[in-house]
């Protein structure tokens, strides 16, 4: 007992660490997603009115009015950027909606419903009132049914997007056939190499793993624009091509700026991380047990597959895992080398972070894809059993 | 493009432990621009006033002005910003309002506000260039030379790969005047669904020969490597490839999209008086005549365009014509509309990003 307190004291750093640097943060960040008071903070008024609105029905002159004098005390505090930009979100222009009345608000005159209509004929549609309602609610689903193509309305249904701005499932969908490919690709260029690394004398395996390992230390910006370097148009690859005649010189491959060139430059940063469990599992299995197969009658073939291929399958599992989830999470290459139909949905992510500023948004997407990432290893465990996995 | 943020955030930890008490950090887009600015209005100001700047690149967005200001640890005096930005950042309250009483008036006395071009003065952001984005080609690969915005959506009389930035603004612009609409109705037509749809519809037409870039730098260099053979591009790099590289790129001025390049204030900065005098400093029509010398991006001040020269490094290389605002280069162009941006660029973001995958 005393030794199990003692030894949990040595991780509680580590721990402390993780809670403080990772996982408080993250929860921080993924609470955005559901979240977001912009507007009940500034618009006290109207917020109950709209929480009290059922959504359907005509708007009333209270409402009106309530609105009103946020939109004069909004502007006066000038918060009413902030809120102009929440409610742009759930309809567009509503954000120049939003400033241009909150200059003239204050000379407007009761009955205000008539006054604000005559200044804006938008504030006469109910799509506006439906939009604000959606943006008053302090925990709300939209940002995370925008992020799986559904759009959340203000008379509180959920329906799908429509057509032509659907682009979230596609790209969850892209994101694991990717690292789906790029696993595969990993697994059989990474077995073939583990297998030699484990059965070489150890100065040459060490010299070799040596090699396997150099990528490591090198940026991973330098290695993705080196195979833009190798694939491009006029490239060292499309060059060699031309010069031995397998092609012409007017039809060259397209390698790069497109979904070959994030499955090649992937595979080739992601492969150590398959080959070094392999490679782990593999030199623990003792040369004795082909060699028996072999002398029991087994051909090569059956002695592999039989014999030696189920023993490296911790391996294999270990390996399996920590490519494909880390696949999932790559931007900076895709971004890179994709062009348009090898980005991900990390991608999209990076872009409501840095671009849109629309950081719900990208909390939300996050979250699904945690979620979707927790499934299928959840999945996995069910098929293969995850205490199975070893990492050496 | 991501190498750039992985080297804002080397520089910014560097910048984070160097920057002392009166150091002025002003993060701008790197390249041939910052450089014009280095030339026009760092130096001179360090020289005159002893305080140093540390000069940081970035590629644009407001993400790190956000992260900045939310977790109160702001380490950027000033940022170089787009229109679009100066409005979101303003409205989000990122942005430090200014009193345009700073600027300082025209030699033979005119206000700054009317020596400005029009909007140039905002709430949180002062204008400093015109900048335009238009195509350019490599004079090398195509004869006879492409001459107006449809050729560029011309297949049949130029195939092969076109490079446009990887965004709605502009591109719809530009398909709906190669699609017929006149160039001063675009953003009335750009207003209405039809509108838009019409703008996808002629940018599906090419849709297959497009390669997307993102940063600035790129798009001479596709043109150079002979990745594409037109491309969208900032003037002034296409300008400074020609110019200071010798590079045999022209520019085709047809529906070329004006827009003005701001300084602006980061609320909360460590140095917001220095910051001012900066701007003031950097308003002046002298230096930013200076400024035009080194780079084809016109001034935003009436009296400063009067006193534009030649390119510094060539006294017989005049700079008018190549700036966005000279005349013959305007006959067709587009003002972009900052207002209409700010209020549909997550919609059509949304649906651009849709289109782009589909």
């Amino acid at each position: 007992m005393v030794r199990r307190i003692r030894a949990l004291g040595l991780t509680l750093p580590l721990l402390a660490f993780l809670l403080a640097a990772f996982i408080i943060p993250v929860l921080l960040f993924l609470w955005q997603g559901v979240h977001d008071d912009t507007y009940a903070r500034y618009m006290p008024h109207s917020t109950p009115v709209l929480e009290a609105w059922d959504g359907v029905s005509e708007p009333t002159e209270a409402m009106y009015e309530a609105l009103q004098k946020d939109l004069v005390q909004a502007r006066k505090d000038k918060t009413i950027g902030k809120v102009a930009t929440r409610v742009n979100r759930e309809s567009p222009g509503g954000r120049s909606l939003f400033t241009s009345t909150a200059r003239k608000a204050a000379r407007l005159e009761a009955p205000y419903k008539q006054a604000m209509i005559d200044l804006k004929p938008a504030w006469g549609r109910l799509e506006t009132w439906q939009a604000l309602r959606v943006a008053a609610a302090r925990y709300t689903p939209a940002y995370l049914a925008t992020s799986v193509d559904l759009k959340y309305r203000g008379d509180g249904s959920i329906r799908r997007q429509e057509e032509k701005r659907r682009i979230h499932l596609t790209l969850f969908w892209r994101t694991i056939e990717i690292s789906a490919l790029v696993t595969i690709f990993c697994l059989l260029l990474g077995y073939p190499v583990a297998y030699l690394l484990s059965n070489l004398p150890a100065r040459r395996s060490n010299l070799l793993l040596i090699l396997v390992l150099l990528p490591f230390w090198t940026s991973i910006l330098v290695r993705t624009t080196a195979w833009i370097a190798i694939l491009q148009g006029n490239g060292v690859l499309n060059d060699l091509f031309v010069a031995f005649g397998v092609i012409g010189d007017d039809n060259r491959f397209s390698m790069v700026y497109n979904r070959t060139g994030t499955l090649v430059a992937m595979t080739h940063i992601l492969l150590p991380f398959m080959i070094l469990p392999l490679y782990a599992v593999m030199r623990t299995i003792p040369k004795a047990y082909v060699q028996a197969a072999h002398s029991l009658g087994a051909n090569g073939w059956v002695a592999f597959w039989r014999v030696y291929f189920p023993q490296t399958l911790a391996g294999v599992g270990a390996g399996v895992v920590l490519v494909f989830i880390l696949a999932t999470g790559y931007y900076i290459t895709p971004a890179l080398v994709g062009g348009q139909d090898g980005q991900m949905i990390s991608n999209l992510i990076d872009f409501h972070m840095r671009r849109s500023l629309n950081w719900p948004l990208a909390a939300a997407m996050g979250f699904v894809l945690l979620v979707l990432v927790m499934f299928l290893y959840w999945l996995y465990d069910r098929v293969s059993g995850i205490d199975r996995m070893r990492l050496g | 493009m991501k190498s750039s943020a992985f080297l804002y955030a080397a520089g910014f930890c560097l910048a984070a432990t160097t920057a002392s008490a009166g150091d002025l950090t002003i993060v701008s887009w790197g390249g041939a621009y910052t450089k014009s600015q280095t030339e026009a209005y760092y130096k001179p100001w360090m020289a005159s006033t002893g305080h140093r700047i540390l000069s940081e690149d970035y590629s644009g967005g407001l993400a790190e002005v956000k992260a900045q200001v939310q977790a109160g640890n702001v380490t950027w005096d000033i940022v170089d910003v787009e229109d679009a930005e100066a409005i979101l950042g303003c409205d989000e309250g990122l942005l430090e309002e200014f009193d345009p009483a700073i600027l300082p008036p025209a030699p033979d006395g005119t206000s700054a506000e009317e020596d400005f071009l029009k909007d140039a003065i905002g709430d949180c952001a002062i204008g400093t260039v015109v900048w335009s984005t238009a195509y350019a080609y490599n004079q090398t690969r195509l004869s006879p030379p492409p001459a107006t915005i449809r050729d560029f959506f011309d297949l049949e009389k130029f195939p092969g790969r076109r490079g446009m930035r990887k965004t709605p603004k502009v591109n719809l612009e530009i398909a709906l005047v190669a699609d017929g609409v006149p160039p001063d109705q675009v953003y009335e037509v750009m207003a209405t669904e039809e509108g838009i749809d019409r703008a996808f519809v002629k940018l599906d037409s090419i849709r297959e020969h497009v390669l997307w870039w993102e940063v600035g730098a790129q798009p001479p260099q596709l043109l150079v490597d002979g990745e594409v053979i037109m491309s969208t591009a900032y003037n002034g790099r296409i300008f400074n490839a020609f110019a200071a590289e010798g590079q045999p790129l022209a520019m085709v001025w047809d529906a070329q999209v004006l827009a003005v390049d701001n300084w602006a204030v980061v609320k909360g900065a460590p140095n917001i008086e220095l910051a001012l005098d900066f701007i003031r400093f950097a308003s002046m029509p002298e230096n930013m005549a200076v400024q035009a010398s080194w780079i084809s991006y016109a001034p935003v001040r009436k009296s400063a365009s009067e006193l534009v020269g030649s390119y510094h490094a060539d006294p017989d290389l005049k700079m008018g014509p190549h700036l966005p605002t000279w005349p013959d280069n305007m006959k067709t162009a587009i003002w972009h509309d900052e207002e209409f941006w700010a209020d549909h660029i997550d919609e059509l973001n949304e649906r651009f990003n849709a289109w782009l995958i589909e």
